[in-house]
């Protein structure tokens, strides 16, 4: 029986080219692509005939609300929209990796610069700075000393959006120039990769190198119990390597993944397709 | 084949092109966002937003 796939996306990264070419692969998928930027909802007429939506939107807040339509029409997404929900807020995803005794670094959260400076040297410096929404390392801070600490707080309070009047504190973590990206899809870690850079942020977007990370036991048990925290699906976490083990840092819903191929030589667009028909024959994400 | 629309120079279809896809203008490096396919239209890419990433 033939799957019919809504491929919900803005602009398309080389990800969603992959993942384009792997769905027109497939005899037994009708994909038909939705630009997120030419649609309206109107929510008294909201008749949908896919059998799931692939959401690749570059816009979290697009994406998120788009889900939140689909789904209330009856659609399957991949990923769901609390999935989006939990992992497009780094707190969110905090509190539910606390919730679920995930291991990660320390965080503390604030509401202005002053009690933000006593949560900050509760931790000790150096600490990382972080909005709640956003990704690709933008505007984070790594903070090592009172000076910097009023500074960066002043300006954001300044100069940020209402976002950037919580603040997001996390003890920085000494990763000797690398961190582990770990992708786990239907519960399975089905690959991960080292990003090492000289620089203290290790995102691939800001010039990090990628190389095969194998999978350990411990490496795939902190993913996979990472994943379930945010409630599953397709997730890319982000992991420390610390003196007290693995600890997750972030979980991204959106996965990109074009250095993670040749690197890993897993076929990810394969895992990730199967897992969007799974879900449309399912009619639902399941126990996720 | 079309014009860049900040530079002007030539900028080629790729063989395998989407509608949405970035491309980048050879002579200027802006980036592009394929808008039509058959006619080949292209237009400046949306500068990166503040909820934009993975």
């Amino acid at each position: 029986m033939s799957v019919k796939v809504g491929f919900l996306h803005t602009i398309i990264r080389p990800e969603e080219k992959m993942l384009i070419k792997e769905l027109q692969s497939r005899k037994d998928v009708e994909l038909e692509m939705i630009d997120v930027r030419t649609l309206h909802f109107n929510l008294t007429k909201m008749n949908f005939e896919f059998d799931v939506i692939f959401e690749r939107c570059i816009n979290h807040s697009r994406a998120l609300h788009a889900l939140l339509l689909y789904e209330s029409a009856g659609i399957p997404c991949v990923n769901t929209s609390k999935v989006a929900t939990v992992c497009g807020d780094k707190l969110l995803t905090s509190i539910a990796l606390k919730d679920n005794n995930v291991p990660q670094p320390e965080v503390s959260v604030a509401f202005t610069e002053d009690t933000a400076v006593r949560a900050i040297e509760e931790i000790g410096y150096p600490v990382v700075l972080k909005p709640a929404v956003g990704s690709w390392g933008r505007l984070i801070s790594k903070i090592n000393d009172r000076d910097a600490a009023e500074t960066i707080l002043e300006h954001k309070t300044i100069l940020g959006t209402y976002h950037h009047s919580i603040f997001y504190i996390q003890k920085y973590i000494q990763k000797n120039g690398r961190d582990i990206r770990a992708f786990v899809v239907d519960d399975k870690c089905i690959a991960a990769i080292y990003r090492t850079s000289e620089h203290w942020l290790t995102n691939t977007s800001r010039g990090a190198v990628a190389s095969n990370c194998p999978i350990t036991d411990e490496l795939s048990d902190i993913s996979i119990k990472a994943a379930r925290a945010v409630g599953g699906g397709a997730v890319a976490i982000d992991i420390f390597e610390s003196d007290n083990g693995l600890l997750a840092n972030e979980v991204n819903y959106t996965m990109e993944f074009r250095n993670s191929i040749t690197t890993t030589g897993v076929d990810i667009p394969k895992h990730l397709v199967d897992y969007v028909i799974k879900v449309a024959q399912r009619g639902s994400n399941g126990k996720n | 084949m079309v014009e860049c629309v900040i530079c002007g120079a030539e900028v080629t279809k790729p063989n395998d092109a989407v509608i949405g896809e970035l491309i980048i203008c050879p002579d200027c490096g802006t980036e592009l966002e394929i808008t039509g396919l058959d006619p080949f239209t292209v237009e400046e890419a949306p500068q990166e937003q503040e909820d934009w990433g993975e």
